[in-house]
């Protein structure tokens, strides 16, 4: 199942080439063009009917994890993160470091040592390190490189009802779902992008822009999903369950309103359930998009994800697929009725 | 120079907040559109107005957005729910009255807390007197914004009302556009959409204007009220003439063509040194290969408030001064 | 003139972000011993072009090394007539106490940043850091002197002469990122022996510690096939986690990470292998804190690279250097700059 191979295959922040790898060989069939700019964005068409106007879909291929910062004399590994981790994720984790994939744990001091209430405190980044088994500086450097790209060891899983476990799922989903559109859209003209570098700060999205130019895009996401219960409804950003999120306003932009108001129509339309995303923390490459040149529209849907940024991200199949449907309604709801309003 | 007031009190009144400028952009389009060559609007609402002239091409910016709120959730009671659109501040907005796009009128209030400067937004709601969530719902949807009910007031010295920000910018700019009837530069006036949450539309005008010379037009904060932080800008002596903020260090040759213009033609000034905050220009000077760029600021006190009080002079003065730039024939 | 006279020349002179047109004068008539054409663009970058031997069309690589430096800027007058100030790029303002420093005003101007004496001082108040808005210069003017020669906005530069220390070391202000500047000619020099089949633009950027805005418009304006930042980074001091620093003396950092491409790196250090240049490695994940963060994302995205100087006393007035470091990398810049042709270039930034 390509999820399965998208989520566990690297692809951290600036070193992407694995998954642009996969990716570039699932498509380049089903492409009119495809090419790797000079950052390492890809940037795909597909041609279809004439369009006056140009659509763009895009989802970064890019995760968070680590990178391997120094390794101390006894051949412990030191690191720092790539992309915001919640440091108290990190204690008793399998993690794979550099493309050789080295299997490596993040420990931690036995509880049975530490002072009365030292378990209070969490550990800093600092206080972590990766242990490969070697023996020496000298042993560890024969596998391990300082700048080498470490990644979360976590297979994809389904579980309970028709949920999903994996890491990467922020942005692997919006990966698998622009990767299923560039194979089965039929006659509708449109720049598929993947991009690099978003969990860095938005870094591959503008200069794909700046390259595409277009003038209506959709950025798929996985987005965070924080539905516990006796939580206020206007604290839950997004439900499990709750079909495609579309983005208000985030950090990064303010939706444009007919847009925004033309997703829900046509998710209503086709029966698709769907949800707003309620909070104006995060952003994503939209932000760059928008700005580019002399500005274009954007609108965001996501898969909302519990444990973004987690080994153990969570998302409902059920939710993907009903995002997958939302963006294909919305690209042949472009096609019969025009683009003029926008 | 007599003050318009007739046109300020209008003009800060329209509704348009960051990302739904539509209403503003049509206020100011019927203002202006005897009076310049060519409009044009961008595909993020940015209105372009164009006036020939054989000189420099000249961006002259002022955003016409707004502040705001934007509802993200209703409760079963019909309690709303928003974020901020741009700078709204808990304390500044507790108690006040706000308006939706069609005219329903809400009330921000707050949950019981112990330390009211110290709460957040997502403690705080819009109770537009529904009684239920679907009543409340007839009237407004989630993502609608909504922004601060308008209250104008002036005396003999000053105005103070809600939008001062930036809508003194958009009536300087309107006043100077009205007045100069042949252009010595080539004279773009922009109206820009988004500042307040991020220079958002003057980057992408700034791109297709390709100005040569930037300008804007904007607030600024003030110290001369009691205990205010040490600022050396205050009401009523003269238009401000930026040297820097956080987006932007003023180009040399544009800050010390306004202090001479200044000079000359016995315009009253103050040189501004802001430590935060930033404004168009600071976008404009880093389109393309460079724009040398500058800021004609408006002192005004109590900024993001509900009642931004600026100078009648001081306003005057900013027009004046503003004009006497466009009129100049740039060396650079 | 060697790198030491001119580095020493850079450093004494000032140019704080946005006022850095006084060191046009000693910049452009260097470069333009050695580069083919010096031109100064609108927001007052001088860029300075060496032609490459191509005859056809020449790759274009541009290098980047920031002339601004970071300082101060007068915000008020008081009626005693001492000078109330701000900071321009990032100061720690336990640095400033204590110093002497140039107003740049109608004329420059000699002052002091005082501190209360210690006899008045409350019990626990020196365990307190002095914060800048509490802070004064004493031009020794009355107020009515001082409003003619000095207007708010008026830049200030800490008063430091460039000294000497042992082991080819040298201390300063404004060595961030002069020691920049000085390696760029130091690499057009060297150029000036070698064949090289791509045009190089250098350029001393302005901006670089406030917007890196002299990076965004000339790197949009020369359009690069590659974009190398020439800047410094954190040298070993005990106070630092020695993976986060870099060792004086051994040569320059080469950055890992999100910013800089991985062909064009793995290059640039068989170079410096082959050539037995030192060098260093250093890690940042995403956009570095160099003029390279804009060069990467301008127009549809530009190939970039980072190489530090190590520099101990980062964002003082006595920034530390090794000179040995400059000539490294600027020898390293040469010699990559020599491997780079038209032939290989694609190869080179192919994913």
């Amino acid at each position: 199942m390509l999820l399965k191979t998208l989520t566990e295959s690297f692809g951290l922040s600036g070193n992407e080439k694995e998954v642009r790898d996969i990716i570039i060989a699932e498509i380049k069939d089903y492409c009119t063009t495809i090419k790797t700019d000079r950052i390492g964005n890809i940037i795909a068409f597909k041609e279809g009917k004439p369009n006056s106007k140009r659509i763009m879909v895009t989802a970064h291929m890019d995760e968070v994890g680590l990178m391997v910062k120094d390794i101390d004399s006894s051949g412990l590994i030191k690191f720092i993160p790539v992309g915001g981790i919640d440091k108290r994720i990190l204690v008793s984790k399998t993690v794979l470091i550099g493309n050789d994939k080295i299997p490596g744990v993040i420990g931690a001091k036995p509880i049975h040592l530490q002072k009365r209430n030292e378990w209070s405190n969490a550990l800093n980044m600092s206080d972590l390190y990766i242990d490969i088994g070697a023996k020496s500086k000298e042993d560890a450097e024969k596998y391990v490189n300082i700048g080498d790209y470490v990644a979360f060891d976590s297979k994809y899983t389904e579980f309970g009802d028709n949920l999903v476990k994996a890491k990467a799922l922020d942005n692997r989903v919006g990966c698998a779902i622009l990767i299923d559109l560039i194979k089965n859209i039929e006659d509708i003209s449109f720049y598929g992008v993947f991009t690099v570098m978003e969990e860095v700060g938005l870094v591959g999205a503008g200069p794909a822009a700046y390259e595409v130019d277009p003038d209506i895009s959709i950025i798929l996401e996985g987005t965070l999903c924080y539905d516990i219960p006796k939580l206020d409804s206007h604290m839950i950003p997004t439900y499990i369950g709750g079909g495609p999120a579309i983005s208000l306003v985030d950090r990064t932009t303010v939706y444009n309103h007919k847009l925004r108001d033309r997703v829900v129509q046509v998710a209503k339309k086709n029966n698709i359930p769907h949800q707003f995303r309620k909070t104006a923390m995060g952003g994503n490459d939209s932000g760059r998009i928008h700005t580019s040149r002399d500005g274009s529209l954007t609108t965001t849907i996501s898969v909302p994800c519990r444990n973004i940024h987690s080994p153990v991200s969570v998302m409902s199949l059920e939710d993907y697929n009903n995002t997958s449907k939302l963006v294909k309604a919305l690209l042949y709801d472009f096609d019969e009725e025009g683009y003029n309003e926008f | 120079m007599s003050f318009n007031s007739e046109l300020l009190n209008k003009i800060v009144k329209v509704y348009g907040p960051s990302s739904n400028e539509a209403k503003i952009r049509e206020f100011i389009t019927e203002e202006i559109k005897d009076f310049v060559d060519d409009i044009r609007i961008d595909a993020l609402g940015n209105l372009i107005a164009h006036k020939k002239g054989n000189g420099k091409r000249v961006m002259i910016s002022a955003h016409m957005d707004q502040i705001g709120m934007m509802a993200i959730d209703i409760d079963d009671n019909g309690f709303i729910r928003f974020t901020n659109i741009g700078g709204i501040s808990p304390v500044y907005s507790y108690g006040q009255k706000v308006v939706f796009e069609n005219g329903t009128i809400g009330a921000i209030f707050c949950e019981p807390v112990d330390d009211l400067t110290k709460v957040k937004l997502d403690k705080m709601y819009i109770d537009i007197g529904a009684f239920s969530k679907e009543e409340a719902e007839a009237k407004v949807k989630i993502g609608d914004i909504c922004i601060y009910q308008s209250e104008f007031v002036e005396n003999e010295n000053v105005v103070f009302t809600p939008y001062l920000d930036d809508r003194v910018g958009c009536f300087i700019a309107i006043e100077a556009l009205k007045t100069i009837k042949e252009p010595v530069n080539d004279l773009y006036f922009v109206f820009s959409v988004q500042e307040e949450v991020g220079l958002r539309g003057a980057k992408t005008a700034a791109f297709s204007v390709d100005p040569e010379i930037g300008i804007s037009l904007d607030v600024t904060a003030h110290g001369d009220t009691p205990k205010a932080k040490r600022f050396a800008i205050g009401l009523n002596k003269g238009a401000a003439i930026k040297v820097k903020d956080n987006s932007i260090i003023v180009h040399p040759y544009i800050r010390e063509t306004l202090v001479k213009l200044a000079k000359d033609k016995g315009i009253p000034y103050q040189m501004e040194v802001l430590e935060f905050g930033g404004t168009d220009s600071g976008a404009i000077h880093l389109n393309k290969e460079g724009v040398p760029s500058g800021v004609i600021s408006i002192p005004t006190r109590y900024v993001h408030s509900t009642v931004e009080m600026a100078s009648k002079n001081d306003i005057n003065n900013c027009t004046k001064l503003l004009i006497e730039f466009l009129n100049t024939e740039f060396e650079i | 003139m060697s790198n030491l006279e001119l580095l020493k020349l850079l450093s004494n002179h000032n140019g704080i972000s946005g006022f850095e047109s006084t060191l046009n004068e000693i910049i452009i008539p260097y470069f333009e011993k050695y580069a083919d054409k010096v031109t100064i663009d609108k927001l007052g970058n001088i860029i300075a072009l060496k032609k490459g031997s191509s005859s056809g069309e020449s790759p274009k690589i541009m290098i980047a090394a920031h002339m601004d430096e970071i300082g101060l800027m007068v915000n008020d007058i008081e009626e005693n007539g001492f000078l109330r100030f701000t900071s321009v790029g990032g100061i720690d303002p336990r640095t400033i106490l204590g110093q002497e420093v140039i107003v740049h005003g109608k004329e420059d101007l000699f002052g002091v940043i005082g501190a209360k004496p210690p006899h008045l001082q409350d019990a626990n108040e020196q365990n307190k850091a002095i914060k800048m808005k509490d802070m004064t210069i004493d031009i020794g003017l009355d107020c009515a002197k001082v409003k003619e020669l000095v207007k708010i906005g008026d830049s200030i530069t800490i008063n430091r002469s460039l000294i000497e220390l042992k082991n080819n070391r040298v201390a300063g202000k404004a060595l961030d990122d002069r020691a920049g500047v000085v390696a760029m000619f130091e690499c057009l020099k060297e150029l000036s022996n070698l064949n090289h089949e791509a045009d190089i633009y250098f350029v001393a950027t302005v901006q670089e510690e406030v917007s890196m805005a002299g990076a965004i418009t000339s790197t949009y304006r020369i359009n690069p096939d590659i974009g190398i930042a020439v800047d410094v980074g954190f040298g070993t001091t005990p106070e630092l986690d020695k993976a986060d620093s870099l060792d004086l003396g051994k040569g320059p950092g080469i950055t890992l990470g999100g910013n800089i491409h991985p062909g064009l790196r793995k290059k640039l250090v068989s170079t410096a292998n082959e050539y037995n240049i030192p060098h260093q490695m250093e890690i940042t994940v995403g956009p570095t804190g160099t003029d390279a963060r804009a060069i990467q994302i301008t127009r549809e995205g530009i190939p970039a690279l980072v190489l530090s100087i190590p520099l101990r006393y980062m964002h003082t007035s006595v920034e530390l250097i090794d000179v040995v470091d400059i000539k490294h990398t600027g020898k390293l810049l040469a010699f990559f700059i020599k491997e780079i042709s038209n032939e290989n270039l694609e190869g080179l930034l192919c994913y």
